[in-house]
């Protein structure tokens, strides 16, 4: 075992990279459940992003489009989710699984032949003398664009959720759809736009892991991601800050795991692969023991909304 | 304009016709995705849903499959739907699945090569012993800490697959297997093995434990009070609480069932059709079974129905991608979009539709 | 006086098997306090919604200030100056009181600006709130406020207040009919929907009676006898229901210091609850709601478990049994909440009797249910009770709320209790419902059983019960003897006179 090998600024930025898939996830997922609506497909929609993205950035040559793709593609899973749900009424747990188990099975079908390619790379963002600080410019400003957009993300939601009206408006549906429905607010638009939100976001997450982390094509390449995002949530206790530091909390466990890995620590490698979920499940625990008002889940949230005319 | 109206009383009709408005649908549906992936979508239906049973080449081969893909699904499934009536979310079946399998196959390979006939009543009892405590590791953490089920289970089951992975190339390892992964095999072993108990039907011992399984859930709803309270549970957990129902309870009972149901469907499958422990011997009914669960209904006898559909699109789908190079994923994708469509019509039974302006009536 | 603010003129709207209104006319003029009074179900809610613009009539039309009123939704109701003060209140609990209002806004001011102008206008009408505080810990009649401040600050013509008085105090009554008198007197009209007849009487100019969705009446409420609008409003007269008395029996059910606490983060704690029940008698337990009448029934039915020694019937400690073992012991209960507590409501008649009946009437036997015996139960309780429906196959969710109600209580009176707990055995019930489930209340204590009514109408508490006592805060005060108590002497023990201060000194 080599625990000298581990370069403290390499692991901070792979941290990064590797945080950035579960961030976008999270935080789209945030905005769903704060609507007051549970959608568990976020990994179905996580490795559609990631086919999605994949492929047109292959077929394109420009990530660029591959990213917005994926959050097309994203997008477009979670309305068949938003259709269900919202429009005809359906349990939200059942339809969030559909909706994973279905992305599961469409990626791998479309990307039968994308098995093995290499996809364009994402170009770093040059960020002039910031990169070439010691330690610093290579832990935090030697990264692609998607990396920076996804804190970007992370203060544009905290903003709009806790700052204008919007947020307000997505915040009380969330809590009380029914006081909102009889005040007047949008209850379905705003949770429409919300799943589409966060089905775009999860594209991106997915995107993010084929075109920039891996970066290559396989079946199941989520493995999880979209679960641990879930778990993010909740970890956060619904607030867009603590989303930030569960994800890059969980990053940081993937990446210590791999690095232990190669250094060759005197444990399987099967028991290191499963303790990024073994620690999921542990802080679940924790955070749910904690009950009080700052770390309820909203209150609407997985309720079907039918107006009573 | 389109509204929805909710119904005094949910539509027998309805909750029966909705399930086969959802296979109808689908199959349109996957007529144009085959269609799309430039199949034959006539001559692809006709692979996967006819052929398995009626051809006179492959159904000698077919037939028997039906019911070896069908055991584990509505053996799984018919635990699961107790729990998804109760409102209780175990969606890690594979985890336990994964885990009876490698607790069966651990207990009988400890006393290799004994040939005691105890042996493989022992495995499937330690299997079962094995899905249940993989499944008490959600319920404990909800019942005490309130830890959401749905996530815990699901990600054991990333957990159970690097175990799994760890035994087959360790601890599990066949010792005369020159250095591949895999354990013994162990149908291949008369004191552990699960055979086909009457030869061309496929049916091994998993084949009579879903028999049993769904007529013991069939009475535990219709005529059981524990029944009872998991179905108002569901519907309404003050009500339930008020009849006396202890929610805590109910989580140990349904988790530990449709766990140990799930593990009973993981030895099996090991000691029969599998055939050894290996880093991929389990092929995804956990999940499949979901679906399972959700197409019949929620309802035992829907449940053998629709486990016996979604096993002919297993094996129809080998057979097209063998005859047709239609991939294997198309499966997994028909088999998702069967469910979304399953979800979709629901609302049949429970609203009814109405186009443009009500009536009215006094 | 010129025209008229609001005139209303042959509005009908049906739903699918029931017309909610039909024809309906009336005109509210300027600086009028206008009453709409009717049973439930007489069709008030459908009205004040389609003036509100979350339902639209079929036929008939709405003329305000002169203009053509046919509001699209809340917000183009309120833009033409139409505000609303909701019988179940559209607050959010995790919000605090400013986010609240801002939301029933159109275009609300930047958030340091509206906190000043919730204080201003709380101040000017006696309304006292602060704008940072959680909606979820405020009292029912705070949350009021917050309602009526949301709506004042649109500066509204027309004022619609649901059935304002159901959850306030005498005091908070007293409170609330200034701030609408103030109101009045700026030429604000308000719309003063309610069935409590001497609060019309009290406040409103004129009144219109709906009944089945007709008007069958419109009158000066203050030269009206309250009995005679009673007629009007259900049809018919009612007799009051008659309490044969019988001597005070054995202590029945003993509670003793009986805490717990809230069952969730906007529950309330008991504290240290003492009383006992004897054979024969009603005690009747008013509060307004919030104040722990839940929390109390569900430690009394078992769902909540006490500490050792605080739940004794006929000397049996019963503070740690379920809701099973107090049933056979004797010990029943009917929860408030009718659709989704004391009855599943996608379940039939029949298979809402194994909730409560399957021990205690044998309907399951080593577990395994009789569905024979449970249909027979049911289909006595429609028959003993009255309830229409078409039979015990029907979900319960099918039935009407009275119906409803019936059958629950039903279910629980046939059982042959030792001592019955029931919560708001009348809320959101009619008239003719109601008389019927106090008979039956009266006549199950004429047999002997002990009766506990928790309830927030103290109409009928005085009603009903022998002894009277208040839960406030989770506390109860000492019981009374209902035979001479005034409404002042319940209005303090509901209040408790500190408590008010504290409410003035916000």
């Amino acid at each position: 075992m080599d625990l000298s090998a581990i370069s403290p600024e390499l692991m901070v930025a792979s941290l990064m990279v590797a945080s950035t898939p579960l961030l976008l996830a999270a935080l789209g997922e945030l905005v769903v459940e704060k609507a007051g609506v549970l959608n568990l497909g976020v990994e179905g929609m996580m490795i559609t992003g990631a086919i999605c993205g994949f492929a047109i950035a292959v077929e394109s040559g420009s990530p660029v489009l591959g990213f917005g793709a994926a959050a097309l593609g994203g997008a477009a899973l979670s309305m068949v989710f938003g259709a269900l749900v919202l429009g005809l009424l359906s349990n939200q747990v059942a339809t969030g699984l559909a909706l994973t188990l279905f992305g599961l099975g469409l990626s791998s079908l479309v990307g039968q032949s994308y098995v093995g390619i290499k996809p364009p790379s994402t170009p770093r963002l040059d960020l002039g003398p910031l990169s070439d600080l010691p330690f610093f410019g290579r832990a935090f400003f030697s990264h692609d664009w998607m990396v920076y957009a996804s804190l970007a993300l992370t203060v544009a939601v905290w903003w709009v959720l806790n700052r204008t009206r919007t947020g307000l408006t997505l915040r009380a549906i969330g809590e009380n759809h029914d006081a909102a429905h009889a005040l007047g607010l949008k209850v379905l638009g705003y949770r429409l736009a919300a799943i589409a939100f966060g089905g775009a976001m999860a594209g991106l997450g997915g995107a993010y892991l084929s075109l920039v982390r891996v970066p290559q094509w396989t079946e199941g390449m989520t493995a999880g991601a979209g679960w641990i995002a879930l778990a993010i949530v909740v970890f956060a206790s619904w607030r867009a800050g603590r989303i930030l530091i569960g994800a890059y909390l969980f990053g940081g466990l993937t990446v210590l795991q791999l690095n232990l890995q190669a250094a060759g620590v005197a444990l399987p490698v099967e028991y290191l692969s499963m303790s990024p979920y073994l620690v999921t499940i542990l802080v679940l625990v924790v955070m749910s023991r904690r009950k009080g008002r700052s770390t309820a889940a909203p209150a609407s949230l997985g309720k079907p909304f039918h107006a009573q005319a | 304009m389109i509204a929805l109206e909710k119904r005094a009383q949910p539509s027998r009709v309805w909750a029966w016709a909705t399930p086969l408005l959802a296979v109808i649908l689908t199959l349109v549906a996957g007529g144009l995705m085959f269609a799309v992936l430039g199949k034959d979508p006539v001559a692809a239906l006709r692979t996967i849903f006819y052929d398995p049973l009626f051809d006179a080449q492959f159904a000698s081969y077919s037939r028997p499959q039906l019911l070896v893909k069908a055991a584990p699904l509505i053996l799984i499934a018919t635990g699961l739907a107790l729990g998804f009536r109760a409102g209780i979310w175990n969606i890690g079946a594979e985890g336990q699945y994964i885990i009876g399998a490698l607790c069966g196959a651990g207990a009988g390979l400890a006393l290799y090569p004994s040939d005691s006939p105890l042996i493989f009543p022992m495995m499937v009892l330690a299997g079962a012993l094995g899905g249940w405590l993989w499944a008490m590791i959600p319920a404990i953490l909800k019942t005490r800490f309130h830890t959401n089920e749905i996530l815990v289970s699901l990600l054991l089951v990333y957990v159970a697959e690097n175990l799994l992975a760890s035994m087959a190339v360790g601890t599990l390892r066949n010792p005369d297997g020159g250095g591949f992964p895999g354990s013994r095999n162990l149908s291949q072993w008369p004191a552990a093995a699960n055979p086909e108990l009457i030869p061309g039907t496929g049916a091994h011992w998993g084949v009579v434990a879903a028999i049993i399984a769904v007529i013991f859930a069939y009475i535990l709803l219709q005529k059981h009070l524990l029944g009872f309270h998991i179905r108002l549970a569901g519907q309404s957990p003050r009500a339930a609480r008020f009849a006396g129902v202890v929610p805590e309870r109910l989580v140990i009972f349904c988790l530990g069932l449709s766990g140990a149901l799930a593990g009973l469907a993981g030895i099996f499958e090991a000691t029969g059709p599998a055939g050894q422990i290996s880093i991929d011997f389990n092929v995804g009914y956990g999940f499949t079974a979901i679906i399972v669960a959700f197409l019949g209904r929620l309802h035992p006898i829907g449940i053998v129905l629709a486990g016996l559909l979604m096993a002919l699109t297993y094996i129809g789908g080998e057979l097209a991608s063998f005859m047709l190079g239609i991939p294997i994923a198309a499966i997994q994708a028909f088999q998702g979009m069967l469910l979304f469509f399953l979800l979709a019509v629901d609302v049949l039974t429970n609203y009814r539709i109405r186009l443009g302006r009500r009536e009215v009536r006094a | 006086m010129t025209t008229p603010l609001l005139q209303i003129e042959g509005v009908t709207k049906a739903y699918p098997g029931v017309i909610a209104n039909n024809n309906v006319s009336l005109t509210i003029g300027r600086g009028e306090v206008h009453a709409l009074l009717g049973e439930n179900g007489a069709g008030k809610s459908t009205l004040v919604k389609m003036l509100f613009g979350l339902v639209t009539p079929d036929a008939g039309q709405m003329v305000l200030d002169d203009a053509p009123y046919t509001p699209a939704s809340p917000e183009a109701a309120r833009e033409a100056g139409v505000g609303m003060v909701f019988q179940h209140f559209s607050l959010f609990d995790a919000l605090d009181v400013a986010e609240n209002v801002a939301l029933g806004m159109s275009d609300p001011p930047p958030r340091r600006d509206l906190a000043q102008r919730i204080r201003e206008v709380s101040e000017d009408y006696g309304l006292p709130l602060d704008p940072a505080q959680i909606v979820g810990d405020l009292s029912a009649g705070e949350r009021q406020r917050v309602e009526i401040v949301r709506c004042l600050l649109g500066k509204p013509r027309l004022l619609i207040m649901d059935e304002p008085t159901s959850v306030l105090t005498p005091q908070e009554v007293d409170l609330l009919f200034d701030t609408l008198r103030t109101l009045r007197g700026e030429g604000t009209s308000i719309l003063y929907i309610s069935h409590k007849l001497e609060e019309i009487r009290a406040l409103c100019d004129h009144a219109t009676i709906l009944r089945h969705g007709e008007v069958v009446g419109q009158c000066v409420p203050a030269e009206e006898s309250a009995g005679r609008l009673a007629e009007l409003m259900v049809g018919r007269r009612l007799d009051p229901p008659t309490r044969p008395r019988s001597a005070p029996g054995a202590v029945a059910l003993e509670i003793r210091d009986l805490s717990l606490p809230p069952p969730h983060a906007f529950g309330t704690a008991l504290r240290q609850v003492s009383f006992s029940v004897t054979s024969g008698e009603v005690v009747g337990i008013g509060g307004v709601a919030g104040n722990g009448q839940d929390e109390l029934l569900s430690a009394l039915s078992g769902e909540r478990l006490s500490a050792p020694g605080t739940v004794t019937l006929d000397g049996t400690d019963l503070s740690r049994k379920g809701p099973e073992p107090r049933r056979l012991a004797g010990l029943l209960a009917a929860p408030e909440e009718r659709l989704g507590h004391a009855a599943a409501p996608d379940m039939s008649l029949s298979e809402n009797t194994i909730v409560s009946a399957a021990g205690r009437q044998g309907l399951a036997r080593r577990g395994l249910i009789d569905w024979g015996a449970a249909k027979d139960f049911a289909e006595g309780i429609i028959a003993r009770f009255d309830v229409r429906t078409p039979g015990p196959g029907t979900t319960a969710r099918a039935l009407s709320g009275g119906n409803l109600q019936k059958y629950v209580i039903g279910r629980e009176i046939l059982q042959d209790p030792r001592v019955l707990v029931v919560n708001q055995p009348t809320w959101g019930v009619d008239a003719a419902a109601a008389a019927t489930i106090r008979q039956a209340l009266l006549d199950l204590a004429a047999k002997g059983a002990a009766v506990i009514v928790i309830s927030q109408d103290l109409d009928e508490l005085m009603e009903v019960s022998d002894r009277f006592a208040a839960l406030t805060e989770g506390r109860l005060s000492p019981f009374r003897p209902t035979e001479g108590l005034t409404v002042s002497e319940i209005g303090l023990m509901l209040g408790g006179a500190h408590d008010m201060e504290a409410a003035h000194a916000h």
